[in-house]
Order: structure tokens, then sequence, then C-alpha cells
């Protein structure tokens, strides 16, 4: 008679070849351990503030950590430095299995948005890893927050492995093994404290920094315009408020509003942003020595809250509860009005140097 | 915190559901809760149209216009044609790595 199979096993032709000289050969897991090392986390800090996040990758594949058997859980991760090193910090005095799918690097949450932590790659990296052949039970233990990219009945089907989705945060995982794979009240919701959104303020302030970069060489050079050449001191007298508010304008929308997300009223980023920079356009126009008249003060109060508006608005991309059909409706009534402001507020500024000149 | 209100593309249909509550598991809204071996949705506004029930929904019971929230993938999306937020690419475009 027929050896039986369990559902997704495939003896000898373990990697889908037909014999097996086509699999691949066992490869040896990796190993690792749940200790973070001040190297760990200095490349976590890096990964917070810049570029180098895309650079933070892990070699996907089967880890080994502590003394693992054929009986030990497996859990699956992406291969994004931080999000490994997370999972595997929390597994500390555990013996257990990690699989990391290839991600491109990208974290848990953001891959599974994207589809490449998903069903295909992990059905993949199960035969690939002969995972059939290290446990001799079929559980997997992923993440929750990787679930919009892994449909676990199609996985179960092709493979036989029965997902179980985790906690959100790795550190519920020990509660969650130990309770029998059932999540304590709370571990299946994601929270978006203080902290959490504090974390993500460097990657928003960035890039926000960057580009006003160009804006503030743009400002100061049109600010010093002048019939005769370019002069320093109106390049100083009109285009200092304007770089120092736009600084102010940057850390209302990218900093001030992630910050303070839930206290600011109104649902809408845009709006949140807006009287953010609204307020702190109040709080520092009194300090800045700005120019005289109405046209300076007209420019600068359309101009700079609606540029925190912008950069709140970008804040949607980092949290765990805005939808794609509410950033859209945003967006479609943001985006004429953030138009507009910029072409008017342009406007007013060349005005603002005709009057400078005595042309009008 | 919940975000607009009566904007999810969230729909549900009990008829189809078979029990497994996997739709409650996954979301990380508490917007499904397991009632008499059926799913019930509690709040649609907390729905971020993250797509993880209907992708672990075997019976078809739950459908929604899955997608990113993020403005900057919305933004690159009216202007290339294509939504992404831009992460995993090698070069960080625009607004650079996000989420």
């Amino acid at each position: 008679m027929k050896e039986k199979t369990r559902l997704g096993e495939r003896p000898k032709a373990c990697c889908g070849g037909n014999t097996e000289t086509q699999c691949a050969p066992q490869k040896t897991p990796f190993r690792t351990d749940s200790v973070l090392t001040w190297r760990d986390r200095l490349v976590h800090l890096r990964c917070r503030v810049g570029a180098y996040r895309m650079k933070a990758t892990v070699e996907p594949g089967l880890y080994a950590i502590g003394k693992p058997d054929n009986n030990s859980d497996v859990f699956v991760s992406a291969n994004y430095r931080m999000s490994f090193d997370i999972l595997r910090s929390s597994l500390s005095a555990m013996d257990a299995w990690i699989l990391v799918l290839d991600t491109n690097g990208i974290n848990v949450w953001c891959a599974a948005g994207k589809g490449t932590f998903g069903t295909e790659e992990l059905v993949k990296r199960i035969f690939t890893e002969k995972l059939h052949e290290c446990v001799s039970h079929r559980r997997l233990i992923l993440p929750q927050l990787g679930a919009p990219g892994v449909s676990a009945p199609d996985v179960r089907k092709q493979t036989g492995f029965r997902p179980i989705y985790g906690p959100v945060r790795a550190a519920d995982i020990k509660a969650f093994v130990a309770a029998g794979y059932r999540p304590a009240p709370g571990m299946r919701r994601v929270e978006f404290g203080l902290w959490d959104r504090l974390v993500l303020t460097p990657m928003e302030l960035r890039p926000a920094l960057k580009a006003f970069f160009f804006f503030a060489a743009v400002i100061l050079a049109l600010s010093g315009l002048s019939p005769s050449g370019i002069s320093f001191p109106s390049a100083l007298s009109l285009g200092a408020p304007i770089i120092i508010l736009g600084i102010v304008s940057i850390i209302a929308g990218a900093f001030i509003t992630p910050a303070l997300l839930p206290y600011i009223p109104f649902r809408a980023f845009a709006i949140k942003g807006w009287l953010a920079g609204l307020v702190a356009m109040l709080i520092a126009w009194p300090i800045v020595n700005v120019p005289e008249g109405a046209a300076f003060a007209a420019m600068s109060f359309l101009f700079f809250p609606l540029a925190s508006s912008y950069l709140a608005l970008q804040f949607t991309g980092s949290t765990a509860y805005t939808g794609m059909s509410g950033v859209a409706r945003e967006l479609k009534f943001s985006m004429p009005v953030y138009t507009a402001g910029a072409l008017v507020s342009s406007v007013l500024f060349i005005t603002l140097k005709l009057g400078e000149w005595g042309i009008i | 915190m919940t975000y607009l209100k009566g904007v999810s593309t969230l729909e549900y249909d009990v008829n189809r559901c078979r029990g497994c509550g996997l739709c409650a598991d996954v979301c990380p809204h508490g917007v499904f809760v397991m009632e008499q071996k059926r799913a019930r949705v509690t709040n649609k506004d907390l729905c971020m149209e993250c797509g993880a029930c209907m992708r672990n929904c075997e019976h078809g019971a739950i459908k929604v216009n899955a997608g990113v929230g993020c403005a900057a993938a919305l933004i690159r999306g009216m202007m290339t044609g294509e939504v992404s937020c831009g992460c995993g690419s090698e070069t960080e475009i625009g607004k650079g790595a996000c989420c």
C-alpha cells in the first residue's frame, strides 16, 4: 500500500522537482540568538532616520534560535533587519525556528500591503527550506500584520502548514504561545501611541527639510533681486523671515501634528496640519522680524499653514489606521487648495517685490 | 483613533460566512467579532482597507477595495499612474522610503 502523506508534503520531490536529484541540497539553517547588541541598536537608529533602512536586510531563509527540534514553533518574518531583530529579541530563552521571507528588505506590514510578504513567497520558502523535514508539526506562526498579503487557507491547501496569526506586537509572542496560541485581549489591536508616532517623525522631517533647502535657496535669490542686481540686505530682510516661517511650518506639519495627532481636532490630516500650522504661525509671528505690510502677512498666512497641512497629510502613509478611500477623499479636496494657495502666494510675493522696486 | 467616517469600501455578506473566525483574527482594528459562529461588523469606520480579512476569507464573504492609505503613494499614483509608496525600490523617489 502506498504510504499516506500529509497534505502538501512532497516525499522525495520536496522542492517541486520530479526526482530527488532535482531537489536543492539540504541547507543548514542559519543560527541566530535573541541578543540585541549596541551595534544592532545603532542599525535600528540609522533605519529610523534615513535611507540606510533600504540597506538593512537579512538573508532570507530558515534560522534556528536556541536549540529547536522538530516540535519547535516556526515564526515567519520579513528580511528587513529591524523586523527580524524585533522578532528574535522577543524569543529569548525559547527554542524556535524563524522563517525569513524575501520581502526586498521591507518590513512585514508594508511588504504585506505590496504582496511580497505573501502567500506565494511563503509557500515557495516552505518548500525551498524543506520545512516539512525540519518539523513534524504543521503550525506556522505569522505576524498578524502580515495578513494583508497572506491567505492562510491557501497556504494550508498548498503546503499542509496551518498558519496561525500571532499578536500584532512581537513582545506579546511568549504570552501568546504560553496561552496555547490564543491572544489576550488587546494583542490583536494596533495601538498608535505617542512613542509609536514619535519614532516615525525623523522620516517625515528629513524629506521635508531636503525639499526645503531648494525652497530656501530659491527664496533667498528671488528676495535679493533688485533692478540693480542682487541686493544682500533685501535678500535678508525679505528672505530670512520667509525661511524662518518655513522651518516653523515644517515643524508644525511633520513633527507637532504627528506627535499631537489624537489631540488636534478634526479627523482629516489636512485640517489637523493646517490648524497646527496656523497656531505655529500665530506663535512665531510676533517673534520673527517680519516685514511690514498686508501683502507679506497675507502671503505668509496663506502659504505656511497650507505647507504644514500638506506635510501632515504625508503622515497618513505612516499611520496604521488611515485607509485608501479616506486619503483619496482628502486629496480630492486638498490638492486643488494647495495648488491655488501656492499660486496666489507666488503672486503675492511678486507683488511684494514689485512694490519694493516702486513699480506698483 | 478613527479616520474619516463613511468612506470605507468594506462589504460583508453574512450569508456566506462559515464562522472560521479568521477575519476577526487578522483585523488590527477589531472591525469583526465572532458572534454565534458568525462574524459581525462592529464599526465599519474603523476599517483602514488593508484587505487582510478579504484575503483570508475562504468563502468570499468580504469585499473591500484594499490599498495603501498613504498620501505620498496616491499623489504619485495621480502623477505617474502607478500607486506606489516608493519603498522597495533601491533609489528613494520623492518622499523616500515611507511606511
